[in-house]
């Protein structure tokens, strides 16, 4: 299987989901901003970090730069397209999932591990997971997802809700919901189910001697999807 | 332009004397770009002019030193090839007047000091304390400080993995910021600042310079008073997104062979960096101002030459490089500019609009800098307290317990490291809130162990012995994570040399690192001197902190401090004395400010460290925990907490009463959970090595059973411990 990991000037994450992907058995390719085509791709992965260092507002410029109109282009005709934490923020900037990022709930960065259900399997992120709850890292700014009345019912109605915050028996109550995201919401689809946004970093989950091994779960039943 | 004169020498913050000496050297009276040259390079935080002749006494080699004190930052050797470069610094007085930018700028500098010498930064710790929680400043200088740190070390993407804060009313006007960084370098791929070669072109590359931070190293050399408002514009402006830039752009140059020589431009900017790479080559350099990428229209050669400006790097290359080094800072949006080119003038020579604004030979700027031996006052050893049984007879061990837990130098400080990104890079496998942050060496079964401390409580009551402890206290949080102590950076916080008081505690804090860093071989590689931290007449308690740096072969063997297993035996190494002067609780519960610190036996510390490693070489060690402040009960129930676990204590068979049992602050002691089965083999390791140690008891589920009368639950541990800080915040 082939990913690409965009590097944006002020991406910080994309080592780490090379590393992360290589190991699973992703051939990894990294690609710049600045360029036009992406490589021949099975996954392109829009990594975190702080991308034109936030400026204006988190993912507004990288959304605009070179790469992104080939990697738009990919996703309408169906490719897999990924994007963490400001790869989320990234996504939907160029409005290839809905909604928005706003700043966190009490105006603080939050970098700690949560528990997020999963509630979608129809899809080739999740689907044979055998798990609905996995433990993730965050560390974040602006990961308190936010849309209007009408979009959360078109999301709702269209089953694009990935994953959701909460406890690690999976209950989704106010006192889980780390940043005041709307509904909980820690991951999002497109209408098709090809994209998907979300702010947990699988990456920094995949080995027992770091924060825990279920970003370790997630890589190893995406690439079985794929294949 | 301005004319020079004393009265304007006096205002650049050079004494009559120091500006005398000035006109004598250059055999002229200087101009004004010159004398800011002169004033900037010559005042306390650049010259180190009245601490030199004492850091001179540090040691600073070892078989494991490959560059110490005097480069950007000290390299050690770990083996493989791989080498850690780090440094520890202070950004004091711009964190007190602007505590975002301040606290930012400080990260910004010292990572840019490591990535200097091209290695990669893998980790950053601070060490930060501020005054009494009731001074109405407290609160808001704390959250910007930690904004500021969390806003420049999360977007470079370098995770925080330690950190140290404190508070006490002797920084209510004077808060400490200092950050400390260390970065993974191959030794074949050091970069120096030492230039060579004649003509070979300066280049200038990052931000633009600005007006921002002129005279911030001035600044920083001065006390404060009621004006300290007006100097804001003194403070620096950090843009991380730029360093980052800056730092992937300067890490691609340096896979070549371009680079002769790099400096970065931190304190007093331009002047700083090109004279001290002139300096370390014997050369002369010239500058055409005119070339440097300047924000603001119409900049003097002063504001220039003095701007400290953030995010830029002054560059040897070899000729013929130019074409290929702007390529790759094109690539990365970077302002590159030839500015000049090394001479063999021996002086630095500045020019401006086709004219000379400036010529002064480098020597008189370094070598002839002022050096002080200032006068200072040898401090007395207190008086011991002699306290009796009925002092505590009226004390409940609980009580007492529920205070030194919540106690704001206790609790815990995960409301500041959440807001620190401490996993990216995914080679964190300790996280803040242990004894040390440990980071994998990206690709291998090694690991880095790093951890900052500092003793001011102890340094202040006898700075000799203080100056021992903090040093010792390093070396045991890298031991309890089970790595080897290779060499420690230090930064010298401390009030006003010209004080005799503040400066025999520098004097003696400086001996005491000096003799516990020989005796532990865990030499000084780097640091800096912050002086003159004091508001009016008021100096801040002396605050040595210490950073220091070990080694894991193999990264599974690292330890961590919670609680493992339910039956494990716990046993303390080290010996309990009953040391209350100075303690968290006789100065908490007691209301006891005076006598002596803990003394510190540097055998004892040697012996139990290295037989500490040896049992965890031999895995026989499950967790372990150093015992410091609040003492052996405060060890023991951050380790239940940690845990989850609980522990039965077995009745001890010293004499001493309890409460001077569990809170005294012995130093030298660790406590270790072991396998049942492993009794035998650990005491006798224990033995053959002639260590102290007792049984204290076994781990239960979730209660701390400290007698038969006293319970604590661990629920309750943690409500003691974790929610000061939260409540204090958000109150």
């Amino acid at each position: 299987m082939k990913s690409s990991v965009i590097t944006f000037p002020g991406s910080n994450c994309d080592r780490d989901m090379d590393v992360a992907l290589s190991k699973f058995g992703f051939k990894n390719k990294m690609v710049w901003h600045d360029d036009n085509e992406l490589p021949k791709s099975d996954l392109v992965v829009l990594p975190g970090g702080f991308s034109y260092g936030d400026y204006l507002r988190c993912g507004s410029m990288a959304s605009k730069s070179k790469i992104m109109q080939s990697v738009i282009n990919f996703a309408k005709s169906g490719g897999l397209v990924m994007g963490i934490c400001n790869g989320f923020q990234i996504l939907v900037e160029t409005g290839l999932v809905p909604g928005v990022l706003l700043r966190n709930k009490y105006l603080e960065f939050i970098c700690k591990n949560v528990y997020v259900k999963v509630v979608n399997k129809q899809n080739p992120y999740f689907k044979n997971l055998d798990k609905d709850i996995l433990e993730l890292h965050i560390a974040h700014n602006e990961g308190n997802y936010f849309c209007t009345d009408d979009q959360l019912k078109e999301i709702n109605e269209n089953n694009q809700i990935a994953i959701y915050y909460c406890d690690e028996k999976g209950h989704t109550e106010e006192q889980h919901n780390p940043n005041g995201s709307l509904k909980n919401i820690a991951g999002i689809f497109n209408k098709e189910k090809n994209v998907l946004g979300m702010m947990p970093h699988p990456e920094r989950m995949i080995d027992q001697s770091l924060s825990g091994e279920d970003g370790s779960i997630f890589f190893k039943n995406l690439i079985n999807n794929l294949k | 332009m301005m004319l020079v004169n004393e009265k304007v020498a006096i205002e650049h913050g050079l004494k009559p004397d120091e500006y005398k000496k000035i006109c004598d050297l250059l055999k002229r009276v200087p101009n004004i770009t010159e004398l800011g040259i002169f004033s900037a390079m010559w005042n306390e935080h650049c010259s180190y002019k009245s601490s030199r002749l004492h850091l001179k006494k540090l040691p600073t080699k070892s078989k494991k030193v490959i560059q110490g004190p005097g480069e950007n930052a000290g390299v050690i050797d770990i083996e493989d090839n791989d080498a850690i470069v780090f440094k520890i610094e202070s950004h004091n007085h711009p964190s007190f007047i602007e505590p975002y930018q301040g606290a930012a700028t400080g990260v910004g500098g010292i990572m840019r000091d490591v990535f200097t010498m091209g290695a990669r930064p893998i980790a950053n710790l601070n060490s930060i304390h501020f005054g009494s929680p009731q001074n109405k400043k407290t609160k808001n200088l704390l959250r910007g400080v930690v904004h500021g740190i969390g806003g420049y070390g999360n977007c470079m993407g370098v995770p925080t993995i330690a950190g140290q804060t404190s508070f006490d009313s002797s920084y209510n006007g004077n808060i400490l910021v200092n950050a400390m960084t260390l970065g993974l370098v191959k030794k074949n791929k050091i970069f120096y600042s030492k230039a060579a070669g004649l003509n070979k072109p300066v280049i200038y590359v990052g931000s633009k310079t600005g007006r921002d931070g002129i005279h911030g190293a001035s600044m920083a050399s001065a006390s404060f008073d009621d004006k300290i408002e007006e100097k804001k514009p003194t403070v620096q402006v950090g843009d991380p997104f730029t360093e980052k830039l800056l730092l992937e752009a300067c890490l691609e140059l340096m896979e070549g062979d371009s680079i002769i020589a790099i400096q970065d431009m931190g304190a007093a900017g331009l002047t700083s960096s090109s004279i001290e790479m002139a300096s370390k080559g014997n050369l002369g350099i010239e500058i055409d101002l005119n070339k440097v990428p300047c924000r603001e229209a119409k900049m003097t050669p002063y504001e220039i030459m003095l701007s400290e400006s953030q995010e830029r790097m002054l560059i040897v290359l070899e000729n013929g490089k130019e074409e290929h080094a702007k390529r790759i800072f094109d690539k990365w949006n970077l302002d590159f500019a030839v500015i000049g080119q090394t001479t063999n003038s021996k002086n630095i020579e500045l020019f401006f609009d086709n004219e000379q604004v400036a010529n002064i030979p480098v020597n008189t700027l370094v070598e002839n800098s002022p050096m002080y031996d200032r006068k200072w006052k040898k401090a007395k050893l207190p008086k011991k307290n002699k306290f009796k049984n009925v002092d505590f007879n009226n004390l409940k061990i609980k009580d007492v317990l529920k205070k030194i837990l919540s106690n704001h130098n206790v609790c815990s400080k995960e409301w500041i490291w959440q807001q620190y990104d401490h996993t990216v890079m995914g080679d964190t496998i300790q996280k803040p809130g242990g004894d040390s942050g440990v980071v994998r060496v990206h690709g291998t079964n090694k690991a880095v162990a790093a951890s900052v401390d500092s003793s001011a409580v102890y340094c202040w009551a006898h700075p000799l012995t203080g100056g021992k402890q903090v040093v010792a206290e390093s070396w045991r949080n890298l031991i309890s994570v089970g790595a080897k102590p290779i060499a420690i950076t230090n930064c010298l916080n401390f009030g006003s040399p010209e004080n005799e008081e503040n400066m025999g505690e520098f004097v003696e804090c400086v001996q005491g690192i000096s003799e516990a860093s020989k005796y532990l071989e865990f030499p000084v590689v780097s640091g800096n001197v912050s002086f003159y931290n004091q508001t009016k007449e008021v100096g801040i308690k002396p605050t040595p902190a210490i950073g220091g740096v070990g080694l894991i072969k193999d990264y599974k063997k690292m330890i961590s401090m919670n609680f493992k297993e339910i039956n494990n035996l716990v046993l303390i190494i080290g010996k309990t004395e009953g040391h209350i002067d100075q303690s968290l609780f006789a100065r908490t519960i007691l209301d006891e400010k005076n006598g002596p610190p803990p003394e510190v036996n540097l055998f004892n510390e040697k012996n139990n460290g290295e037989s500490l490693l040896e049992l965890i070489e031999n895995n026989y060690i499950k967790s372990a925990h150093d015992i410091s402040l609040g003492g052996l009960l405060t060890a023991i129930s951050k380790m239940c907490i940690k845990g989850n676990k609980g522990i039965k204590l077995s009745k001890s068979k010293n004499l001493m009463n309890e409460i001077e049992y569990f809170f005294s602050e012995d130093q030298g002691r660790y406590i270790i959970e072991i396998k049942p089965k492993d009794l035998s083999e650990v005491v006798k390791i224990l033995k053959k090595n002639s260590v102290h140690y007792e049984e204290l008891g076994i781990i239960i589920d979730n209660e701390l059973v400290i007698n038969q009368k006293t319970k604590v639950t661990i629920d309750e541990l943690k409500s003691y411990n974790t929610n000061w800080l939260k409540n204090y915040m958000s109150s």
